[in-house]
């Protein structure tokens, strides 16, 4: 299959499964441990990849959660998430992804703008985090939050759905931006 | 003793470090043993330095003596200096003279101080066949100045000699035709290799630097790799690029190959070539003057930089061969031109 369908399979017994996109693959590592290292009830599965399309012949469960990582030091890594998100069906847009910029920290490496993927998250109507992930503190508690929200989107909270998480973390978001 | 000479040797040893101290003065071998141990190392550097300047003075210490000292300082911070390459080369159809390093070594100086009546030059053997050369310039009215030295590392069976400058330029061309003559050789040219790190300079001049003991094939190789790192890694994360990761893995390794790479701090690209653009029109398209720029890569070490961009996921594996050419062509200074 070409594009991801979020309810394409049937979901696996108490499994979340997170698909990390992004060519920085030593950084997505290094997340993928810290979130497995969480306490959590759901068995966690991390699928790493560089980019989408995901190779077809392979058996994988149901994704529940897409996070496409952009290094803000790279323009070349915001190209291959731009193009890997013509592979994802419209429906997953629907609170199952979220995007993570990192490298902000170190301002005169950037060469990404700040705004550009603030637009990006804004086009696709899904929640934007900033974590630089090579510092250790902020990528534990980014790996908290993801596995939180991994949770969520499984379905595994009761009384809270992945849209529904989504449209309380709108209303923080920045005002002027709804405009564009 | 000449008061000169007691400064020179007093400023060449603050410039050691004091964990050095002992290796660079038990290599000098100019103070006996008995001499070093009565003097107090624990001492602060300013009053050690004068104790072993009195011992030196004892021991009748001469000027080519302490030009011997700065060149053990300077063989133990090699990386302190930016070497050049230089390339001999002998008329064609002359036969290699199997040339005498004394007859060399007295040639050279001859040749200097027929140019110039006052200048030091100190020669040290090492191992391989190689002479260290340490040159300071003076001038017909002035003596040399022992604080701005050149260096020259000649390799004699070879036509490699390595250069580091002193900050008066002006004596370059004749230091250059005093080592072709003295060598028996016809001309001297400068290579596109620069670097601080003299011993990977010579490694990529040798071609030593490809030392691969590897003795089973790559492919058993990579894959006893991949099965220690799944061991490590956590069966709950999967990586769905798992192919391409491997041929980017195999690229890497056929291009760089398993070893260590020698270290450059930079490479520098000089582009004389038209812009090229897909867009029609915009301002840089259509000139017939060729675009001038340069680019730049620096890095603590450049080819191990290299080496891990595409398994970083920054650029696309193979890469351009105007980067891996560097180690076997030996050279860090390109200029492109339009073909």
């Amino acid at each position: 299959m070409s594009v991801l369908r979020p309810q394409d399979q049937l979901p696996g017994l108490n499994a979340a499964t997170i698909l990390l996109v992004g060519t920085d693959d030593a950084l997505l590592q290094q997340l993928a441990d810290a979130m497995l290292k969480e306490d959590c009830a759901s068995t966690l599965k991390v699928h790493l990849a560089q980019s989408l399309p995901l190779p077809s012949n392979v058996n994988r469960p149901r994704i529940d959660l897409i996070v496409f990582v952009v290094n803000l030091h790279s323009k070349y890594s915001l190209q291959n998430v731009e193009e890997s998100l013509h592979h994802v069906d419209a429906t997953f847009f629907l609170g199952k992804v979220g995007f993570l910029a990192t490298g902000a920290g170190q301002d005169n490496h950037c060469s990404i703008h700040r705004n550009t993927v603030l637009r990006l998250a804004h086009t696709y109507r899904s929640p934007l985090f900033f974590c630089d992930l090579e510092v250790e503190g902020f990528r534990a508690t980014m790996a908290q939050r993801l596995v939180r929200m991994l949770q969520i989107c499984a379905g595994h909270v009761p009384g809270v759905s992945a849209l529904n998480l989504l449209s309380l973390m709108r209303s923080s978001e920045n005002p002027f931006l709804e405009d564009v | 003793m000449d008061e000169t000479v007691a400064e020179f040797i007093k400023r060449t040893i603050l410039k050691i470090p004091m964990t050095k101290m002992m290796t660079v003065l038990k290599a000098w071998d100019f103070l006996s043993e008995n001499q070093l141990q009565t003097v107090n190392f624990r001492k602060r550097k300013e009053s050690l330095a004068q104790d072993l300047v009195l011992l030196c003075e004892e021991n009748g210490v001469s000027l080519n003596d302490a030009a011997l000292l700065d060149i053990i300082y300077t063989q133990f911070h090699r990386h302190q200096r930016v070497w050049d390459l230089f390339q001999m080369a002998k008329e064609p159809g002359e036969d290699i003279d199997l040339s005498d390093m004394e007859q060399f070594k007295s040639s050279f100086k001859k040749i200097l101080q027929r140019a110039l009546k006052n200048v030091t030059v100190t020669f040290r053997d090492t191992e391989e066949n190689a002479v260290w050369i340490r040159i300071a310039w003076g001038t017909q009215y002035r003596k040399p100045n022992q604080y701005k030295p050149a260096y020259v590392m000649y390799y004699s069976q070879t036509p490699y000699a390595f250069i580091s400058f002193s900050q008066l330029r002006s004596n370059t061309p004749l230091l250059c035709q005093a080592l072709t003559i003295a060598s028996k050789h016809h001309q001297i040219v400068k290579m596109d290799l620069r670097s601080r790190y003299l011993d990977s300079l010579k490694a990529i001049v040798f071609k030593q630097y490809n030392q691969n003991f590897e003795t089973h094939n790559s492919a058993t190789h990579l894959q006893e790799r991949r099965l220690g790192l799944d061991i490590n890694m956590d069966s709950r994360i999967i990586h769905e690029n798992r192919i391409e990761k491997d041929r980017v893995h195999r690229v890497t390794q056929e291009i760089f190959g398993d070893y260590s790479q020698p270290r450059l701090e930079f490479a520098q690209y000089k582009l004389e070539t038209k812009f090229k653009s897909d867009l029609n029109g915009g301002i840089l398209a259509e000139r017939e003057e060729p675009l001038r720029c340069l680019v730049k890569f620096s890095s603590p070490h450049l080819l191990e930089a290299l080496k891990s961009l595409a398994s970083a996921g920054i650029a696309d594996a193979p890469l351009s061969p105007l980067l891996t050419c560097i180690p076997s062509k030996g050279m860090n200074y390109f200029k492109i031109k339009d073909k």
